[in-house]
């Protein structure tokens, strides 16, 4: 087809990619699925591997940090990078995907008597929570506009927190302890246990590839037509039929329900969540490696993601003579990102249209 | 409300047979006026005493006509007599402040904009308002869309109705390119598109709608004669799939070759209707356009 033909005149990596034929394509994927999965060995591999790890924090638990910090990036990337809704309060559905699943399965909980689920059990409950919560979000106020959008959204999030330390049904700082695991089990012994996290960071990843398939197929389809004409001139894509409000929420929704992913995970492997949980901080967070990786791309997303929480985690452990270098982790983090962004603004993988249409805006600053 | 009409293939190569320089069969030059041949005397669009105020500004004052179903209408007048604004009223971006607009016997006045598309009212910008970073031919399957069915959750999983509304999408949408001229620029991303071709662009998106009515603000802005040429055979053959088109013009000749009938607005009133050639030796008109007092003429 003629439309793809342009894309595919460009150079680099992803111009190689996509002159590809379709096995050759499919032979890179599989590889990298495969290099993926292995990633917990990764010490292992002479030389470079030691390098990579990390030293203070056991190396897989750091992967399953990193594949629910890249699920919360794929989410975030369908609010703003696909759909340019700045999200400034991501981190209260991640939230709501945690406390869904802990009101439903901890002893801690006032529900436990009638409930006291499984956590395979909870899961559609608490995702189903987390749209929920998502349309309750939107439906007000999506037809507010950038800065208006992302000061509602913090205050969202800040109202989940709060609410999360002052009620006492949500226990606050006591938080919720024995969640279940994941279930399942392997010669006997349960698959998800409390020392090894290599299984949970194969189950992160299988959810990331579900996702990825699935925020494709709908990025490939009217609903992502829609989002980019959204994105590009609310008016022009309204006037030609397009259901702004609609697909505004459809993204928030979906969005949210990703979010919520990540927190149902999240505390399924931790077994333990309190309020402090979800600071503010970890929304900005997720949002600069959204930002960092690439808007509106999924492998910058991706790449972001992973990235935000590898980089701390790298540094934990690190001595300068006295000072641990952990203690500066997010000075440092800062300083990374800041050169990320003067190097790259449109980020490390960008979407060729999101380069684009910051290009476009340079222009207009700045006419020649 | 009736079904909107959908141009089949077949009249879709029939008004492809011809190439688009050609002069069309039915009348050549700019200034011949050209009725329609299929034009009824259905009223499908109806402009009732419409006034629209900005503040204290009156935009629009007391300002009623009627399109009838199949012609070429023309709304022409000085800059700033109200054109875009009264556009704007029949397609849901300003909100009359009386008086009420009907299309095929319904009120459109409160309608949500996407409603109004999907009713058979679609338009084009006077400055050209494509999605830029989309490709020539996404442009046009956003339009598409607008009658489509397929639902998150058919996308979502590629359940058949997808695969059938984007296949047949497609095919409409180069169908369309190629109706307007530009199916060679299918694949570039909009921006890269020249002038001319992103005016076509914008009418090849409307016209994905399914659209009754074809509203086009200024379409000739910036074209040189030749261009304009064009872009007449293009009104013309529009028209000759069934769509009434309702035309901003400036350019005074463009509308009196093209249209059937014309309205003219001054400071936001109607003041003259007719056919071209009435319009043309309307007093009023003239005076209007070229400034000459009345009782001088």
């Amino acid at each position: 087809m003629s439309e793809k033909a342009s894309f595919r005149s460009n150079g680099g990596v992803r111009g190689w990619y996509g002159r590809q034929p379709a096995w050759v394509q499919w032979i890179v994927i599989a590889i990298a699925l495969v290099l993926a999965f292995l990633l917990p060995y990764a010490g292992d591999i002479p030389l470079i591997g030691p390098q990579i790890v990390t030293e203070g924090i056991d190396w897989p638990s750091a992967l399953f940090n990193m594949s629910y910090y890249v699920l919360l990036a794929l989410g975030l990337n369908v609010v703003v990078g696909y759909a340019g809704l700045l999200d400034l309060g991501y981190v209260g559905f991640f939230a709501v995907g945690a406390y869904g699943t802990a009101l439903l399965t901890s002893p801690d909980s006032v529900l436990y008597a009638d409930t006291g689920w499984k956590w395979l059990m909870a899961v559609p409950v608490a995702l189903a929570l987390t749209m929920v919560a998502g349309l309750i979000l939107g439906w007000p106020t999506l037809r507010l506009r950038g800065d208006y959008l992302a000061i509602v959204t913090l205050g969202f999030a800040e109202i989940i927190r709060i609410f999360a330390t002052s009620t006492t049904t949500l226990r606050g700082d006591r938080g919720f302890a024995s969640i279940p695991h994941p279930p399942g089990t392997w010669n006997g012994e349960p698959i998800f246990g409390v020392t090894d996290a290599v299984p949970y960071f194969w189950l992160g990843l299988v959810v990331i590839i579900l996702v990825i398939l699935g925020v494709r197929n709908l990025d490939r389809s009217r609903v992502g037509r829609s989002w980019l004409a959204i994105r590009e001139d609310e008016e022009a894509a309204e006037i030609m039929g397009v259901r702004t409000i609609k697909y505004k929420l459809w993204a928030f929704a979906i969005g949210a329900f990703i979010g919520g992913l990540g927190g149902v995970l999240f505390a399924g492997e931790q077994g333990f969540i309190n309020s402090q949980t979800f600071v503010l901080q970890f929304s900005i967070l997720v949002l600069a490696g959204v930002v960092m990786g690439g808007s509106g791309n999924m492998a910058g997303a991706i790449l972001g993601g992973a990235l935000i929480s590898y980089i701390p985690d790298r540094l934990r452990g690190i001595s300068l003579g006295d000072t641990d270098l952990y203690e500066y982790r997010f000075a440092l983090f800062g300083l990374v990102i800041i050169i990320i962004m003067v190097l790259r603004p449109q980020g490390l993988i960008p979407s060729r249209r999101r380069a684009m249409e910051l290009k476009d805006r340079e222009k207009e600053v700045a006419p020649q | 409300m009736s079904e909107p009409h959908q141009e089949t293939p077949e009249e879709l190569d029939r008004a492809n047979a011809r190439p688009v320089d050609e002069p069309a069969p039915t009348g050549g030059k700019l200034d011949e006026p050209n009725p329609s041949p299929v034009r009824g005397e259905e009223v499908l669009l109806e402009v009732d005493h419409v006034t629209l105020r900005f503040g204290g500004v009156v935009a629009l004052n007391d300002v009623s006509f009627s399109l009838r179903k199949g012609e070429i209408f023309g709304l022409i007048g000085p800059n700033g007599a109200g054109k875009t604004t009264c556009f704007n009223a029949m397609t849901g971006v300003y909100r009359p402040t009386s008086g009420t607009i009907r299309f095929q016997g319904e009120s459109v006045v409160g309608k949500k904009k996407h409603e109004i598309t999907r009713g058979g009212i679609a338009r084009t910008f006077q400055n050209v308002r494509l999605f830029p970073e989309m490709t020539a031919l996404e442009n046009v399957m956003v339009g598409a869309d607008a009658h489509h069915k397929t639902s998150v959750i058919s996308a979502l999983f590629r359940l058949p109705r997808f695969w059938q509304e984007e296949k047949s999408g497609r095919a409409r949408s180069l169908e369309l390119l190629r109706f307007v001229g530009i199916a060679h620029r299918a694949g570039d991303v909009s921006r890269n598109l020249s002038y001319g071709e992103q005016r076509r662009l914008e009418i090849a998106r409307a016209l994905a709608t399914n659209p009754t009515l074809l509203c086009l603000d200024e379409p000739a802005a910036g074209f040189n004669p030749a261009e304009k040429e064009e872009l007449l055979q293009l009104i013309r053959k529009i028209r000759d799939t069934g769509v009434t088109v309702l035309l901003i013009e400036h350019d005074m000749r463009l509308v009196m070759g093209v249209t059937d009938r014309i309205v003219v607005l001054e400071f936001g009133k109607k003041i003259a209707e007719g056919t071209p050639a009435e319009v043309r030796d309307n007093p009023a008109v003239v005076a209007a356009y070229l400034g000459v007092p009345t009782d001088a003429a």
